[in-house]
This record gives structure tokens, C-alpha cells and sequence, in this order.
């Protein structure tokens, strides 16, 4: 979606803020967000594009003038209700007022390392031949959905080049939406400053950008 | 000026919204038996004290001490980084991205905060905030000077925004004159934001003059 979220080539958000030795977590209220967000997602409740989803439909000025871990928190609000795991009521009161509904695993301590390390992979078997072969040149598609997607506006209806090809990956757009994982290929493809930004564009500037095979056609 | 001048209790009369927000979610939570509070402990004591960028440097070292390991890092980095036993969340698809003389490196996420944990850690602040997201793409250069990094003009600047699960790693160019080192030496010199492409490794002739 056009969320806030899309921010590559938006303009005037000023200087970037350097901070030396910067710590994990600015607050104590930090850490325990970023771990709910983690222990939550770990009872399979949500992928991590649904996830993703979530925060990037914050409106605008919300997402905008939220800190990185109030995002995450405002996201895990939504997503509890979402999935009726709890009530508006009981985030409300912070207490529990019914029955909880059933999740697929409770991350323990003891799980925690070996669950890390175990990861997401994202990677899936291959059923199909690959559409687009290394050196193709394509076109990426003009398109606005209003739901999830994993291409940025300003690299939409740009042509570039395919360079490697990753293999076959969970398709985000429908896996952000209870439309099941629709495996596809993942390319890294190469554009050129000037084709992206125009002719003002630094001339060395060149842009990788993953990308599934939906998003592309031959040029 | 209003003269408050008592003592404020901060454990209890100030805490901000979010911070009543955070607590309310995490009691719900407990209560409701989604979560488990020692599970978030070792969440956060592990992003604290275990996975962080000396886990990079480390790859990054031995990239640059170790040819035969530099070419299976560039053939398969998720399988050459998981030789140290780096390997899961936010790490499951690395590529490594080596500086030259012609190219540099450096990697964004322009949609939201993707970044490889499993050798750098959590990403900073202005990793995830939109001065550097909307930026990096378009004027890289313009962002490297904010970080005290001035590349010449010939150099080309290829930017990788994290659209995927594939996660970046920037090898950087190897300073001069380590010629020799161990690799334990040749990691002190490999700052986090030099995996990034936000820097470069640290001139180990300016460090000495520093100390």
C-alpha cells in the first residue's frame, strides 16, 4: 500500500540523527515492546508480513510521528485484535477478561535461543522454471494495490536489469493476507540512478532492489 | 518557569503513555498465557550481550585474512557466516557485498527496518527512521557525507534497499597497512556502520595516533 512506510526519494525529513554509542534500547518500556513483539509472533498467530502490514496501515501522521518501537507496539495492538486474541476492552483495562483463544506455540526461555536460530526461512521448493533469466532486461510494473506489497513507488514502471536470480520465495503481497504463501521467484534486479530519478540523478548512483516475479515483465 | 520543585516519583506518577501501554500489553498478555516474562528476558539479554556486530566482524576478518573463506562467503554467505554458528532470525538468506576501488556498497530498507541481525544486531535508530530511508536511495552520496565519509566522484554508489528476506552484508575494503594481522586485530577495526556502507573500516594508522 502507499503507506508512509514507502519513504525511498520522499523529501524534507531533514538531516539523519547520529548518536555515538548508541544503546539497543533508549527505555526500559523499549526492550519489553520489542520483546512482545518477538514472543507474540513466535505463537504463529501472524506471519511476518502480516505483521508488516499492520504497522505500514498506521495512517500517515501516526506512523510518521511514532517512534520505531511505538510502531511496533501500535502494530501488535492491531494485530491482537485482528486475530481476537484479545478484546478492545481488555487492551484497554490491560487485564484479561475472557478466555484466551488457542495459539500454536508459547515461546519459552529455554526455546528462545534455539528458536532464533532456527529463523524464518523464506525460501521454498521450486515448481516452476524461472520466468527471467540473468542479463533480461524488464520493466517493473505500474501499480497501486491498496493492499500489502513489497514494490516501492519509486522503483514502480522502471526498467532495469535482472542479476541474480535468489530462487523461490514466500510471495509477500498474498501471504500478508491470509492468501497463502503463492511461492514465486525472487530476483535482485539492477536499475540505474538516472533510470529511476531522472537526469539529475548522480550518474554513478545504481540501485539493487529485490523483486518478485509479479512486479516485473520483459521490456 | 512554574516552581515545581518537589521530587517526582518515577516509578509510578510519570510514566508516559506508552510506557502504560507497554505494561498494560505485556500483563494482558501474561495473563492471557500468550507469552511467557523469563521468554522476553532472554529476548532481550540475547540482543544485548550475544548477537551484535562483533558477530560481523568477525566474518568480516576472516574475509579478509582468509582467501579460500572469502570466496565461500561471496558464493554462499548464509552457509559461510553459519560456520561460526551465526546463523537464524533476520540472517536465513545472507549475501555479502564487497568494496573495491570502483564500488561501494551500502544497504537501506526503504519499506520498513530489514537488516541482518545475526552479525550486526538490532539496527540503530537512524537505520529505521525516515531522514535515512528516504535518502539512501536517492542521494547516497549526500548521506555518506553526514557520516564523515567522502567518496570520489568516479566511485560508482550501488545501494541495496532489503526488499526481500535476502539480508546484506558489506564487506569493506581492507585498509593498509595490516598487512600480517591476525584476524582478532583485523576485527577491531570493523565498525558496524562500515557493514552497513554507512563507513569504512577504521585506518589503523589514524587509530594509533588517536591512542
Amino acid at each position: 500500500m502507499n503507506g508512509a512506510q514507502d519513504l525511498g526519494g520522499q523529501m524534507g525529513f531533514g538531516p539523519i540523527e547520529l548518536e555515538d554509542n548508541e544503546p539497543n534500547f533508549h527505555a526500559a518500556w523499549e526492550e519489553r515492546a520489542f520483546a512482545l513483539t518477538l514472543a507474540m509472533g513466535a505463537t504463529g498467530s501472524w506471519t511476518i508480513d502480516t505483521s508488516r502490514f499492520a504497522r505500514e496501515s498506521l495512517p500517515p501522521a501516526d506512523y510518521l510521528s511514532s517512534s520505531y518501537y511505538e510502531i511496533w507496539t501500535k502494530g501488535l495492538e492491531k494485530l491482537l485484535l485482528d486475530k481476537e486474541l484479545v478484546t478492545a476492552e481488555e487492551l484497554k483495562q490491560g487485564k484479561a477478561l475472557g478466555p484466551a483463544k488457542p495459539v500454536a506455540r508459547v515461546l519459552t526461555a529455554e526455546t528462545v535461543a534455539p528458536v532464533l536460530a532456527k529463523g524464518g526461512p523464506a525460501d521454498r521448493e521450486q515448481e516452476q522454471p524461472a520466468r527471467f533469466r540473468v542479463g533480461d532486461r524488464v520493466r517493473t510494473k505500474r501499480m497501486h494495490p491498496e493492499t500489502h506489497t513489497r514494490l516501492p513507488r519509486y522503483a514502480r514502471d522502471a526498467e532495469g536489469v535482472i542479476e541474480v536470480i535468489h530462487g523461490v520465495h514466500v510471495f509477500p503481497d498474498s501471504n500478508a493476507h491470509g492468501k497463502g504463501e503463492q511461492p514465486t521467484w525472487l530476483y535482485s534486479v539492477a536499475f540505474k540512478g538516472t533510470d529511476i530519478w531522472g537526469e539529475d540523478s548522480d550518474p554513478k548512483l545504481t540501485l539493487r532492489i529485490d523483486l518478485w516475479e509479479p512486479y516485473l515483465d520483459i521490456a | 518557569m512554574s516552581g515545581h520543585d518537589h521530587s517526582h516519583d518515577h516509578d509510578h506518577s510519570e510514566l508516559s503513555d506508552i510506557e502504560l501501554r507497554v505494561r498494560a500489553l505485556e500483563t494482558l498478555l501474561t495473563e492471557k498465557g500468550y507469552i511467557d516474562p523469563p521468554a522476553l528476558d532472554e529476548l532481550i539479554e540475547t540482543y544485548e550481550t550475544k548477537i551484535g556486530p562483533k558477530n560481523g566482524a568477525r566474518v568480516v576478518a576472516r574475509a579478509w585474512a582468509d582467501p579460500d573463506y572469502r570466496d565461500r562467503l561471496m558464493k554462499d554467505a548464509t552457509a559461510a557466516i553459519a560456520e561460526f554458528g551465526f546463523t537464524g532470525r533476520q540472517g536465513e538468506h545472507m549475501v555479502a557485498v564487497e568494496n573495491d576501488e570502483t564500488t561501494h556498497n551500502m544497504v537501506v530498507c526503504t519499506l520498513c527496518s530489514c537488516y541482518p541481525w545475526t552479525v550486526l544486531g538490532l539496527p540503530p535508530v537512524w537505520y529505521k527512521s525516515p531522514p535515512y530511508r528516504s535518502r539512501a536511495v536517492r542521494d547516497p552520496r549526500g548521506v555518506l557525507d553526514e557520516f564523515g565519509v567522502h567518496l570520489p566522484e568516479e566511485k560508482e554508489i550501488r545501494v541495496w534497499d532489503s526488499t526481500a528476506e535476502v539480508r546484506y552484508l558489506v564487506i569493506p575494503e581492507r585498509p593498509h597497512g595490516t598487512h600480517g594481522w591476525s584476524e582478532d586485530r583485523l576485527a577491531e577495526l570493523v565498525t558496524r556502520d562500515s557493514m552497513i556502507g554507512t563507513g569504512l573500516a577504521l585506518d589503523p594508522a589514524k587509530r594509533e595516533t588517536a591512542a
